[in-house]
């Protein structure tokens, strides 16, 4: 009845109809997680690699899964050398502190049992943040690996006659062994500083002063990535990997399609994700539907922890996202389908390779997701036709906050213009399109963290110093432009 | 028959149950044997705490709970059809986001 062994009793059907029995979907489970990351090669032996944990059920199965290939006495075993994550973000979702010591103290349970190095984060440290996160770094090596060089770093692994003598193999396995005798010493190591209330009153009101849940949701996602992108790069981790499932990216690409983030659908849901230059994201769990994880996780005691987030309970119709999963989520109940034909779009979309020097793009890149920015006013782009519409539906006389961000009106500083409009308006000119709308929903801006705030005035003043060379001074005769003091 | 089940849930679907995972019920007595399409209706009136659309959508549990009859997806069992069992085991897992 099994179609793979065709003799033992099924358990449970995937797909449009597949039939596993208990034994051959857990090789097929363990199977899928190696290939993922033997097509895509992407992570070179001796990596270190951040795996971003939230106790949900993906991440924890991708944990496990991570254990599972790293243990294998076989040549062909994973190599890499891995640390945990777990961004606590009871803070943003209203949790009491009680509740939120007691999720940890279950997670780090888990971690415990694992050997690795972990590293537990309040959201609330995404307030002292260094403004340094926003930047893209330079890839590690120049060009993009190419496959021989993925070759010939493994087949260096694997013990032969020759290679003998090397113990290429030690160099991983003392680093391993290093790693875990830190985290048994200094298992704190993650929980930096301690948060006060204070922080988590700050980060209330930032979450407070966004007005709909689609915005709260975006925003929550941009500061995690921030977070896990710092701690990635404060701790030598090189590759970060996140728990999306399929289904999970299914309904992120259509939601970010309703979001406006079309232009960057391909990082956001491909298997790599290069935007941060010398941090790479990484999604090996996104071949695995929601049903598989779960029944593999029930079916095998994959611990997971349940921890209630911003969106939990909400309506069908709280937010884009809601809606864009409660509508995925019916459609696959009669479609099964539904799901794979979604990800095999997904998969034919590529990102392009980064132009060869992407340290001088810095101010092309949006400042909140680090993805290019697509708002270059371009003739008869849909971008426009959005800015036309919106200047002509708002009222006569609003001539300060309406129009685009070119900040030279507002650079020589009058008191005109009134201090939140002239800051939405010059910091929209720093964001794309999608990350300009979460803005626009949040009532105080001043309630963002103070590295983004820096970061934009940075940016601002570097895109001010770029033009002012260019600027004439107001003698039309004078042949010779002066830099303008601004 | 007497019917003594052991119900669990995961997912965050157990926040819809008073953030209780493990539950063992005895069905009342009635002379047609249990199916599934009746327990949900005797889950939704005498065990759901809150927000019943959470949970049941009509005749049939929300699109995106799996649920699982003796540990096999009841897809295989004859789904809202089958008939329990004394001393089965239904497993309810939300996959959804929001538990």
């Amino acid at each position: 009845k099994c179609v793979k062994c065709k003799e033992n009793t099924t358990v449970l059907i995937i797909r449009a109809g597949d039939a596993f029995c208990r034994g051959c979907f857990k090789e097929y489970f363990i199977h899928k997680f190696r290939a993922m990351l033997g097509k895509n090669r992407v992570i070179f032996p001796g990596e270190k690699v951040l795996l971003a944990v939230s106790g949900g059920p993906a991440s924890s199965s991708m944990l496990s899964q991570v254990q599972e290939g790293l243990s294998r006495d076989a040549p062909k075993k994973l190599r890499f050398v891995p640390g945990i994550i777990y961004i606590d973000e009871g803070g943003a979702s209203g949790q009491s502190m009680e509740e939120r010591k007691r999720a940890v103290a279950q997670l780090e349970s888990v971690f415990r049992a694992t050997n690795y190095h972990y590293h537990i984060v309040h959201l609330e440290q995404v307030l002292s943040l260094p403004s340094s996160v926003l930047e893209a770094g330079s890839s590690a090596t120049g060009k993009p690996p190419t496959g021989s060089s993925y070759k010939a770093a493994v087949d260096h692994l694997i013990p032969t006659r020759k290679n003998q003598n090397q113990h290429p193999d030690l160099s991983v396995e003392n680093a391993q062994s290093h790693l875990s005798n830190l985290s048994m010493q200094e298992v704190q190591n993650g929980v930096t500083s301690p948060i006060t209330p204070e922080h988590t009153q700050a980060l209330k009101r930032l979450f407070a002063s966004v007005r709909t849940p689609t915005a709260k949701e975006d925003l929550l996602h941009t500061l995690r990535q921030h977070l896990i992108l710092h701690t990635a790069r404060t701790q030598g981790y090189t590759k970060v990997m996140m728990g999306d499932s399929c289904s999970r990216l299914a309904i992120k690409l259509l939601s970010n399609i309703s979001l406006g983030r079309g232009a960057s659908l391909a990082t956001d849901t491909g298997f790599s994700d290069p935007r941060h230059g010398d941090v790479v994201i990484v999604r090996p769990m996104r071949d695995y539907s929601s049903k598989e994880i779960a029944y593999y996780n029930r079916m095998f005691d994959i611990p997971s922890v349940f921890i209630p987030g911003l969106d939990s309970k909400a309506q069908d119709k709280a937010s884009i996202q809601r809606l864009t999963e409660s509508f995925v989520t019916k459609l696959q109940t009669d479609f099964p389908s539904t799901v794979s034909t979604i990800y095999r779009t997904s998969e034919k979309l590529h990102t392009a390779c980064p132009p060869q020097n992407t340290n001088t793009q810095l101010s092309a890149k949006c400042l909140l997701c680090v993805c290019a920015l697509d708002t270059k006013l371009e003739e008869f782009s849909a971008y426009q036709a959005t800015l036309i519409s919106e200047q002509l539906s708002q009222r006569r006389g609003q001539g300060h906050s309406s129009g685009g961000g070119q900040s030279q009106g507002c650079e020589t500083g009058d008191g005109g213009c009134c201090s939140s409009a002239k800051s939405t308006v010059d910091l929209k000119s720093l964001l794309c399109y999608s990350c300009r709308l979460t803005i626009k929903d949040m009532t105080a801006l001043d309630a963002l963290p103070q590295y983004i705030l820096s970061e934009a005035e940075r940016r601002r003043s570097q895109m001010r110093e770029e033009i002012s060379e260019f600027l004439l001074d107001e003698e039309e005769d004078e042949a010779i432009p002066r830099v303008n003091g601004s | 028959m007497v019917s003594l089940l052991s119900l669990y849930l995961g997912g965050g679907a157990e926040l819809l149950f008073g953030s209780v995972k493990e539950h063992h019920v005895t069905l009342p007595n009635q002379s047609e044997p249990w199916d599934m399409k009746q327990l949900l209706v005797w889950i939704r009136g005498n065990m759901l705490k809150e927000r019943p659309e959470l949970f049941v959508q009509g005749d049939t549990v929300r699109p995106g709970i799996l649920v699982l009859i003796n540990d096999a997806d009841w897809e295989l069992m004859g789904e809202l059809e089958y008939e329990l069992q004394d001393k089965d085991n239904v497993v309810f897992i939300s996959t959804l986001h929001g538990g």
